[in-house]
């Protein structure tokens, strides 16, 4: 019988949660890396017992763990994140030039057919490499290098590389997103990137149709249609159907257009998922009402799934990396929040129950389906 | 509470006499971390590395990096070797963080006597 893995980063360590495929009852482990901020997890396709973690501290920096047994051991990998070059300048938030920095790992994105490849999204924003299973990393210096890098500029949580989208019918295209910066494909490889924002409109930047400059939170392809993409903007649900050259808005009747994470149902490529939530300096659930909205039309028509969630008082947040799918039969969706609550649905939505309480802070949710 | 300190290393301190390490001008240097990492490097509360002289920050972190390499970027920025800004060094009660890198420890820590501490800055509120 098939089984589901819910890896979980946190600002306080990671945890692991397992299930048969009937999701009812979960075991869990954790806290792994108990008291340092877990940016993200993430599992090889190629081979689901190899993990990647982003483990960080304001104290003690960027690490990063492999596993080889599904989470049950770790070891501390390459860490060493060097900017190829000399590192430049991109836009300081008072418009000056500020040089580039490292902070940490945003985002780890493992091949989809290597386990010892993967990728990292790092802030300040770049995109490196390993081949060796993370014991060492390399930039792939042509996306700073396009040309706009020094008029990139940091969004709140900063200049941060966080969506990495390899596409699973060329092994040469990927899309990565920079907030805020934008979206930007390469079809080589990852050798030469070029802007992929034409349709994004973004009131808060001088130029609203510029083509770098937009705050995009998250982006989302479904296996099977690898043209298509979706993607949660600062405001606005975007669609593409040709690669991310042009986007169009699919908000429709959404109580808000802004929110962070957005992901897709394992078997129906135009059924998506968003978490709207409230701008600005809120950040938490319209109206404290915890809704996961579905379109089962690519966009434009939503409606609210909310049987299990809060629909009173509940003033958290989900965060762009917080939200995943399970290959079920009956596709499982999960989302943590930074009230420290996972939430998961094994019938794509219809009903909903926490399969972890009191948790710290969710920075983000992946999910492995397991043989 | 405080946690009982664990054992310091026998023979901390002293240059290694009749040993390899003496030999070549090694001394031996107890170094305290911090929880986090402790954890990382898989170690206890207090090491007991052979460091050659003369005993600088440099030294003693090096050695350190070399005996458990999961600590390199986590003390020291990995390319310009700047102490991270949230860690601090210790020892014989005096705040050492600020001092040049390539400047002698106090003979008590080069002694073995006294241990260099690698502090995680009170930060946070």
């Amino acid at each position: 019988m098939s089984s589901v893995r819910v890896l979980v980063g946190t600002r306080k360590g990671a945890f692991i949660l397992t299930s048969d495929g009937r999701r009812d009852r979960w075991d869990i482990t954790g806290p792994h890396f108990a008291g340092w901020e877990l940016y993200h997890l993430k599992g090889s396709p190629a081979d689901p017992n190899r993990l990647y973690a982003s483990q960080t501290s304001g104290w003690f920096g960027q690490q990063i763990q492999r596993s080889n047994d599904g989470g049950k051991t770790w070891e501390p990998a390459g860490n060493q994140f060097t900017y190829a070059g000399v590192p430049g300048t991109h836009q300081w938030y008072d418009g000056t030039p500020h040089p580039w920095e490292f902070k940490r790992v945003w985002h780890l994105e493992p091949s989809l057919t290597d386990p010892d490849t993967v990728y990292a999204g790092v802030e300040d924003a770049a995109l490196f490499r390993s081949a060796d299973g993370a014991k060492t990393w390399e930039e792939l210096p042509g996306l700073r290098g396009h040309g706009s890098g020094p008029h990139w500029a940091p969004g709140a949580g900063g200049l941060c590389l966080h969506s990495i989208v390899l596409d699973p019918s060329d092994a040469k295209r990927m899309f990565i997103a920079i907030s805020a910066a934008g979206v930007f494909r390469s079809d080589d490889g990852a050798a030469t990137w070029r802007p992929a924002n034409r349709g994004l409109r973004s009131e808060y930047i001088p130029d609203p149709t510029a083509e770098v400059g937009h705050c995009v939170h998250h982006i989302a392809m479904h296996q099977s249609r690898p043209r298509t993409l979706f993607m949660q903007k600062h405001w606005d649900v975007m669609r593409s159907d040709d690669a991310a050259d042009s986007w169009h808005e699919v908000s429709g009747n959404l109580p808000t257009d802004f929110g962070f994470v957005i992901d897709m149902h394992a078997h129906e490529p135009q059924t998506v998922f968003v978490i709207p939530i409230k701008s600005d300096s809120e950040h938490y659930p319209p109206e404290g009402r915890l809704r996961v909205y579905r379109s089962r039309t690519g966009g434009n028509e939503w409606e609210a799934l909310t049987e299990g969630l809060p629909q009173r008082d509940c003033y958290v947040n989900v965060l762009r990396d917080a939200m995943a799918v399970d290959g079920l039969e009956a596709c499982g969706i999960y989302f943590g929040t930074t009230g420290g609550q996972v939430y998961a649905s094994a019938d794509a939505g219809d009903t909903w129950k926490p399969i972890v309480r009191d948790l710290p802070a969710v920075l983000s949710v992946e999910v492995q389906t397991l043989a | 509470m405080i946690p009982p300190r664990e054992r310091t290393a026998p023979g901390a301190g002293e240059p290694r006499a009749g040993s390899a390490a003496a030999a070549r001008g090694l001394r031996r240097i107890r170094i305290v971390l911090p929880a986090h990492l402790r954890t990382l490097a898989g170690t206890g509360r207090e090491v007991a590395l052979d460091v050659e002289s003369p005993v600088t920050q440099r030294a003693v972190l090096d050695a350190l990096e070399a005996r458990y390499p999961a600590l390199r970027g986590a003390i020291r920025d990995h390319v310009t070797h700047r102490r991270r800004a949230l860690v601090r060094f210790f020892a014989c009660a005096r705040d050492l963080s600020h001092e040049s890198p390539d400047a002698p420890l106090p003979d008590a820590v080069a002694e073995g006597t006294e241990p260099f501490l690698i502090v995680g800055a009170i930060a946070g509120g």
